[in-house]
């Protein structure tokens, strides 16, 4: 593969992955939200797979596959047969507006504080280090402001795709029995949050996590 | 001896699958002890060889064993103290089982991102574990606890990531703890210091360091007696161990003043919240955590002292606290079959009603508290020595003065407890009675570990020589 193909295609993903992070912030139906998860998932494969055809990299080609299974399809599954409707009512501690600024301004802060990141490397994988950051920093960011569970596990999702991007961005994923390790904790991860989501609709009536207040000294 | 390495880790494994999938009550209760004895002997064996064992991507030096040893003791009195005559149902014990694995994984893996994959693993095995009685607050302490430990934990995979990026510098990129420390390798100093950073942060949440602790309390209130006791005993021991393992990395190659300022800093922050959290704490199983966060902070600050003798002292009040905190979590389990409520002011006259409860619950606080001639005492005051040999006296002081705070809630409430008429038991708690006569064997354990707890003071000529070469291997101190 050339390499302004594989460039142009590493440009596009990462724009498409903080594009869909952003707008997570936003969102507020939670089937779109899951539909902005899958993309993300799918952005984050193409990424990984420009990477390994670049350097004729079998091995990245596979965990471009397992990417491609796990964060745009298992994912975004297990977490669709928990979000159906509209996400609670008033889910958010700050307002759409705010929530889509606050998501800029930590893009902003992300590109700011990565620079020596990236030790003085120019090329297209190295400058989008900082979008990958972003990803972090937003992730957080759902994570603090949203307070139904589902959002939560949102925020923890893209938190999750963050590092990823990172990681395949600075040094072409980790080695390969880590990757598959953390993939697999992630999944299970988010698997029992899940079911704990389903028991608290049980034993809460509802899952907003401001009704978790039982426990406090 | 290599069989000593995989036996840690798959014989758990092996035995948790095969619980899951045949379950008698008959023999399920027993098979996480099995397990726990197994893994001490492992710990032992391998503290006695002293030598540097290997085996592709497992390694046990001596400081890994030492820790082996102490996940391997704390267990075996927790779910020997914790049998019970109803077994958890498989899937607990099964549960138990994977977390043993995972802990024995994460202290032998020379690899940083398999050590980082099991720690995350001990936060799946115990999510059932901590939400094991279905209630309000159960269910909301689970919920706290992946949410908060899944974070942190991917917090230090960010810090890890960044680790090995940062040795591509030195030709081709690595994640093993045995390379990144060996000096052959450049690290990239600005990545090598943000990963180095992110990973302590990381980790420290999942060793309930305040600010990052809020998770600890609702979990080891909420979790099964012998599960807090595992949690609260060994599982905060290994965040820290991963910890010191990061730190090395650190000293190899951006020198330790910023993990250590960070540890100082986590260490004061935790004695504080101990210390003011435990003077109006109204609940005895949270009163419990808090004294573990106490405790996970002296550590902390023996760590952070980058001293021999304080990193030392850490290492020996990591398995001095875990043993004695196991018995007690294991006693105030039963103390709340008896009673039916964890209300600290629900609980009275513990000696005269329950000697064979209140005996063991004065004693084990005393423990905690380092009362001579427990070993507590003396690596407390070894880490205020080292702390005060490093020039930091104004830690020292303040350690000092936030331990004496703790001292007198911890006192009051234990007193009040166990000292005194016993009061008519009110029948507002809101916790199932459980039949929990007296009983030999079951004190047994108890009397077991606080005995240890003693005896370690006095066992210095074997323990000095293994404890410095478990600091000299986590390689620090110089």
């Amino acid at each position: 593969m050339s390499a302004s193909l594989t460039s142009s295609i590493v440009t596009t993903a990462v724009g498409v992955l903080l594009l869909t992070a952003v707008l997570q912030t936003w969102r507020r139906s939670a089937a779109g939200s899951v539909r902005l998860l899958v993309v993300q998932g799918l952005a984050l494969a193409a990424l990984v797979a420009a990477l390994g055809a670049s350097r004729g990299d079998v091995e990245l080609l596979a965990v471009a596959g397992v990417v491609a299974l796990v964060k745009a399809g298992l994912l975004p599954w297990v977490l669709g047969r928990t979000a159906t409707g509209r996400l609670v009512e008033r889910d958010a501690a700050v307002r759409p507006a705010v929530g889509l600024l606050g998501a800029a301004v930590l893009t902003m802060f992300a590109y700011a504080v990565s620079d020596p990141l990236r030790g003085g490397d120019q090329s297209a994988t190295a400058r989008a280090i900082p979008a990958g950051i972003a990803l972090v920093l937003i992730g957080f960011w759902i994570l603090l402001t949203r307070h139904s569970a589902v959002s939560q596990l949102l925020g923890f999702v893209v938190l999750d795709n963050g590092i990823a991007m990172v990681a395949f961005l600075t040094s072409d994923g980790l080695p390969l029995t880590v990757e598959l390790g953390a993939t697999l904790d992630v999944l299970l991860v988010v698997v029992i949050l899940r079911a704990l989501t389903t028991r608290m609709r049980g034993t809460h009536g509802g899952t907003s996590v401001d009704d978790l207040t039982e426990l406090r000294d | 001896m290599v069989v000593l390495l995989w036996l840690p880790v798959l014989f758990p494994a092996v035995m948790g699958a095969f619980v899951a999938w045949r379950h008698r009550d008959a023999y399920a209760r027993f098979v996480p002890l099995a397990v726990a004895v197994v893994i001490l002997a492992c710990g032992v064996a391998l503290v006695a060889r002293g030598r540097v064992v290997t085996s592709s991507l497992l390694r046990a030096d001596a400081g890994a064993s030492y820790v082996l040893l102490c996940i391997g003791a704390v267990s075996v009195v927790a779910l020997w103290g914790g049998l019970s005559r109803k077994s958890l149902g498989g899937r607990g014990e099964a549960l138990v089982c994977a977390f043993l694995a995972a802990m024995s994984l994460a202290v032998l893996a020379d690899n940083l991102g398999v050590m980082w994959v099991a720690i995350e693993a001990t936060t799946i095995a115990t999510a059932f574990l901590v939400g094991h009685a279905g209630t309000r607050g159960a269910t909301e302490a689970a919920w706290k606890y992946v949410v908060l430990g899944s974070v942190g934990v991917a917090i230090a995979f960010l810090g890890i990531v960044l680790v090995y990026a940062s040795s591509r510098a030195g030709g081709t990129p690595t994640l093993s703890w045995v390379a990144l420390t060996s000096g052959n390798i450049a690290l990239s100093p600005h990545l090598a210091r943000a990963g180095v950073a992110l990973a302590v942060l990381g980790f420290a949440t999942k060793a309930g360091l305040a600010p990052m602790h809020s998770w600890l309390p609702d979990a080891h209130s909420q979790a099964p007696a012998p599960v807090s006791g595992l949690m609260s005993g060994v599982l905060l021991s290994v965040a820290m161990y991963a910890i010191l393992r990061v730190q090395a990395v650190g000293a190899a190659h951006i020198g330790v003043g910023l993990v250590h300022g960070l540890l100082l800093t986590f260490g004061l922050l935790s004695l504080t919240v101990a210390a003011f959290l435990t003077l109006t704490q109204r609940d005895y199983k949270r009163l419990l955590a808090y004294s573990s966060i106490e405790h996970m902070g002296i550590i902390a600050l023996g760590v952070g002292s980058g001293t021999t003798l304080g990193l030392a002292a850490a290492l020996l009040h990591m398995l001095g606290h875990g043993v004695v905190k196991a018995a007690m979590f294991v006693v105030a389990g039963r103390v709340l079959n008896i009673t039916g409520s964890t209300r600290i002011a629900d609980v009275t006259g513990l000696l005269k009603r329950r000697p064979d409860l209140g005996w063991p619950f004065l004693v084990g606080s005393a423990a905690l508290l380092g009362f001579p001639p427990f070993v507590t005492f003396f690596t407390e005051v070894a880490i205020l020595v080292a702390l005060a040999e490093a020039g930091l006296w104004w830690a020292a002081g303040a350690a000092a003065l936030l331990l004496l705070v703790t001292f007198v809630g911890i006192a009051r409430q234990v007193l009040g407890m166990t000292v005194g008429a016993p009061a008519p038991v009110p029948d507002s708690g809101d916790h199932r009675l459980v039949e929990d006569p007296p009983s030999r064997r079951r004190t047994a354990p108890v009397a077991l570990a606080l005995g240890v707890g003693a005896a370690m003071s006095f066992l210095a000529v074997v323990l000095v020589p293994v404890l410095t070469a478990a600091a000299a291997a986590l390689g620090v101190a110089r």
